[in-house]
């Protein structure tokens, strides 16, 4: 049960952050201003891509909270971490994004920093 | 790059940091202060609401949702990934500093790298595909 709420979370995790990324890059940069916001909000409310993003954000957020019930939160934190390796090869090869030689190991050092506070 | 575009982005991550810290700080205060355990009925959820910290709470999370895909629309998400895991070395702060939280050398270590890891990635071109 535990792996399957592990897929669950990861799966919505990468999922609500490839659409949130491609869609706010296509909506151009965003003001944090009172208006901004306002503005944002209302581009979500347009943009069913955006409004999918937020649904898998609150799966994603859900099945933490199932699998911290059940399992202790130095196995849930590193499970969740795994998604940022995942997001990051998909950030390349379907966002187009690249990836140095620099970036790559600060995401590597990143991720086992979690693993280490979580542990 | 341009200088007040990169600076931008920066205050949005600090921003987004704040709103998180201070989000999760506020819901986990409120939600020790309601008495019933939270069960798959969502009238307990609804109920939880009401209490202040926890409101309070949602609307700081709700922030760092909007500010989050604000980041998104500046800057990589193989970029936002990686910078925006700096909470977790607020977090390990904040537990020290103010509820006199014991950190393990492990967890000290963790954090460094965390750390570095994160600086590593922001001297890198925030935004690649433009």
């Amino acid at each position: 049960m535990k792996w399957l709420l592990v897929i669950v979370m990861v799966s919505a995790t990468v999922l609500s952050d490839l659409l949130q990324s491609y869609e706010m890059k296509q909506a151009g940069e965003q003001s944090v201003t009172a208006r901004g916001l306002a503005r944002l909000l209302q581009t979500i409310v347009r943009k069913r891509l955006l409004i999918l993003a937020i649904l898998g954000n609150a799966v994603s957020f859900f099945t933490f909270m199932a699998l911290v019930q059940n399992e202790p939160l130095s196995f849930a934190v590193p499970a969740s971490a795994a998604s940022f390796v995942l997001e990051t090869l998909l950030a390349k090869f379907l966002l187009h994004e690249k990836i140095g030689a620099r970036r790559a190991s600060g995401t590597l050092l990143v991720l086992a920093g979690v693993i280490l506070v979580s542990g | 790059m341009n200088k007040s575009a990169t600076l931008k982005t920066w205050f949005v991550l600090l921003l987004f940091l704040a709103c998180k810290a201070g989000g999760n700080s506020a819901m986990a205060l409120g939600m020790k202060q309601v008495p019933e355990k939270m069960s798959m009925d969502p009238t307990l959820y609804l109920h939880a609401m009401l209490n202040p910290f926890v409101a309070m709470g949602i609307v700081a999370l709700i922030l760092a949702l909007l500010t989050r895909m604000a980041l998104l629309s500046m800057a990589d998400l193989s970029f936002v990934l990686p910078v925006t895991a700096v909470g977790y070395v607020f977090a390990v702060v904040i537990g020290k500093m103010f509820l006199h939280e014991t950190v393990t050398p492990q967890r000290w270590l963790g954090t460094m790298l965390i750390f570095g890891g994160a600086l590593l990635v922001g001297t890198t071109s925030r935004n690649t595909t433009e």
